[in-house]
């Protein structure tokens, strides 16, 4: 049985339905990350969790025990806020004890607390400082320090590393990981930043208007993406989404679609699957992410279906450790990404190599993977 | 930012014109400054003159012997209609109702805006609207319908000390006026407080949840200590009203006792006995205006502090 489990939660403000039967679990000691568009209710199932939100219906429970109804400081967990939400008139040794004092834990016991906590986050100097003598780490540290020292069951974490610059937000990044490890607690984290979801999570679940799209490993679902919503969400740069005609073709199918200045892009996989040949003469959408479309000596020499064909090279935009190549097809931007130190040229043609294997398709009706 | 704008005006702004809109504009200022200031200087300097001086010299002209005799009769001898032993006991009866009252509604204010604005209900900006709307109701309105209700409470306080033994502060004037500047301040605090708590960060009062504190817990321990601004100036503007009235001053406290420092004032200035001693008038005036001259510059000082702090925090 899951440790965190949310059982077909909903919440509605005033006649807005923001999360709508949401399912959701983690076992004891994972990484879940919740990932999904400007106001899709992470916030919201976060502080549903929480206690912040009272829920509109559903249940969640923590170890087996249902939280619901519970006041937020009795559900044993503790959440580090975007804005840190560090209380401005109080120092920082009085932010982090600030929770034990209202409980009522005496000072020496406290300030051991402090001092433990203040160690692990080396803020140790700061303690006698009020937030605004601290910088944005500083102050993300402390906020995590508070968290920390309550020691609970499950830390939220709401898009912690948002307000941080990049360098920063990677380390922090860094350290989150590092402190998970170490301490092995249940950590539900909301972002906004897809690298920070594959790094950081052991499953990831992706939200869209109040629905849970898709949830697994990070690899899954960066492979295997459900739908197309969830496939052009995740990764930098997105996945390509070309519509193309599907053609049965003896035991594969060929894959087609037109091309403004160039004869029509056709693809051939020899022995596709037969959920693909079942779609013969209609059209689909095919996806394939960047780096299975490369040049022709970068391609995976594994791959046991690799299609090549000549492209117009609209864009070449070189990024240090690779190259982005932009083409077109069937009306679609197209990114391929090629080996940093390959001969392209904008305004010419290149053959790309396309690494079927990791071909995915999709009914263009509803979204729905196909294949 | 603000150096471009400067830079940018350098570049633009001719020389010779920038200097003559200095100038008009320094004048201008300086022209209202003493226009203010003038009344203000003629009471001051009156109030150390002696009457001879002040009936035989210039009105604007400095003591020649400047004298305390004017503060000191004031203070202690000077007639309020009948009675003759200075405005010291109005000035303490002004204290004395002045400050509950100021921090009675100050703090109901800031009570009143963080429900309004961290604990929401159903109906919450109704009750706001309704609150608003005691700010635009006159005070004449109220003249009558709180003369009955007081009218009450001192019947319920009657009662009590006929029960009791002890009237618990019911029908007292005092008690009975810093009732009504309450009720009647509500409006402005609650409004006050509702606007600065609204752009205060609601994740603060997460986190103090899920740190357990109560209701009161987190509006004393994160909402008053960094409500400072707004606190001065609310305490300031109902300090300034409150000490100023007149009107329910002298309607529910005009004779006896309790009589407020305004209403003394003016039966200082009314009482006729003999001549008209204005140097005494214009100390008893200056007396009265002190206290808000000292809350205006202690309070204001933290004022400015407290908007310069918010201001570096960022
Ligand atoms: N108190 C509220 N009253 C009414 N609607 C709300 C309230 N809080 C949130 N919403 C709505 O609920 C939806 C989800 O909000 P939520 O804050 O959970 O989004 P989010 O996924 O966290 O977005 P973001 O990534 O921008 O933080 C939004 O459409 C928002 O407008
Ligand atoms: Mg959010």
């Amino acid at each position: 049985m899951a440790f965190l489990e949310i059982r077909n939660l909903e919440k509605t403000f005033g006649n807005v339905k923001v999360l709508k039967g949401i399912d959701l679990e983690i076992e004891e000691g994972g990484f879940l990350v919740l990932v999904g568009p400007s106001g899709c209710g992470k916030s919201t199932l976060l502080n549903s969790i929480a206690g912040l939100e009272t829920t509109t219906g559903g249940t969640i429970s923590i170890g087996g025990k249902v939280i619901d109804g519970l006041h937020p400081s009795q559900r044993d967990i503790a959440m580090v806020f975007q804005s840190y939400a560090l209380y401005p008139n109080m120092t920082v040794g009085g932010n982090i004890a600030f929770g034990m004092e209202i409980r009522g834990v005496p000072k020496p016991e406290r300030d051991k607390a402090i001092a433990q906590v203040a160690e692990m986050l080396q803020i140790g100097h700061l303690l006698d400082r009020k937030p605004s003598q601290l910088s944005g780490g500083q102050r993300q540290r402390v906020a995590i320090g508070r968290a920390l020292v309550r020691d609970p069951q499950v830390f939220l974490f709401d898009e912690p590393l948002s307000n941080l610059d990049a360098k920063l937000r990677v380390d922090m990044r860094t350290e989150i990981k590092r402190l998970h490890q170490r301490m092995g607690t249940t950590i539900v984290y909301v972002t906004h930043d897809q690298i920070e979801a594959m790094t950081l999570a052991t499953k990831i679940a992706v939200l869209k208007d109040g629905l849970l799209q898709q949830s697994g490993t990070p690899a899954e679902i960066y492979n295997n993406p459900a739908n197309l919503f969830v496939a052009d969400f995740m990764g930098s740069p997105a996945m390509n989404l070309i519509p193309v005609t599907i053609t049965k073709n003896g035991s594969g199918v060929s894959i087609s679609t037109n091309r403004d200045e160039m004869e029509p892009l056709a693809l051939g996989i020899p022995n596709a699957p037969a959920g693909l040949a079942a779609h013969d003469g209609k059209e689909v959408i095919f996806g394939i992410r960047p780096e299975a479309l490369t040049d022709r000596d970068g391609a995976d020499r594994n791959a046991k279906n690799i299609a090549e064909s000549e492209c117009l090279i609209e864009v070449v935009e070189p990024a240090g450790s690779d190259t982005f190549a932009v083409t077109r097809l069937g009306k679609k931007q197209v990114t391929a990404r090629l080996r940093a130190d390959v001969n392209v040229v904008a305004g010419q043609k290149t053959k790309l190599a396309f690494n079927l294997d990791k071909a995915v398709f999709f009914d263009p009706a509803n979204g729905q993977r196909i294949l | 930012m603000s150096t471009v704008a400067i830079s940018e005006r350098r570049k633009t702004g001719a020389g010779g014109s920038r200097t003559l809109n200095r100038i008009v504009i320094y004048g201008l200022l300086a022209f209202f400054a003493l226009v203010y200031l003038m009344p203000l200087f003629v009471m001051l300097v009156t109030s150390f003159k002696t009457m001879d001086e002040i009936q035989s010299g210039n009105m604007l002209a400095l003591p020649q012997s400047p004298t305390f005799e004017p503060w000191v009769k004031a203070w202690g001898e000077t007639c309020v209609g009948l009675t003759c032993a200075g405005i010291k006991g109005y000035f303490w009866n002004s204290i004395k109702m002045v400050v509950p009252a100021v921090l009675i509604s100050t703090l109901l204010g800031a009570l009143n805006g963080y429900v309004l604005t961290k604990w929401r209900f159903r109906g919450d900006t109704l009750v706001f609207g309704l609150m608003l709307f005691a700010c635009f109701i006159p005070f004449q309105s109220v003249l009558l319908p709180m003369a009955t209700v007081l009218g009450s409470l001192g019947r319920f306080g009657m009662t009590l000390r006929n029960a009791t033994g002890y009237s618990f502060g019911f029908g007292n004037p005092t008690v009975n006026l810093v009732f009504v500047h309450v009720v009647y301040g509500l409006g402005f605090t609650t409004l006050f407080f509702r606007n600065y708590y609204e752009a205060f960060p609601t994740e603060l009062i997460k986190a103090a949840q899920i740190d357990g504190a109560s209701f009161f817990q987190i509006f004393r321990r994160i909402m008053l200590p960094n409500s400072l601004p707004i606190f001065v100036v609310t305490v300031i503007y109902q300090f300034t009203n409150i000490w100023n009235d007149f009107l329910f001053a002298s309607a529910y406290a005009g004779t006896g006792d309790a009589m407020p420092m305004t209403v003394a004032l003016n039966n200082v200035v009314n009482t006729s006995t003999g001549v008209v001693e204005y140097n005494v008038n214009m100390a008893a005036a200056m007396i009265a205006a002190l206290p808000t001259l000292l809350v205006y510059i202690i309070a204001g000082r933290y004022f400015v502090r407290g908007l310069m702090a918010g201001a570096v925090k960022g």
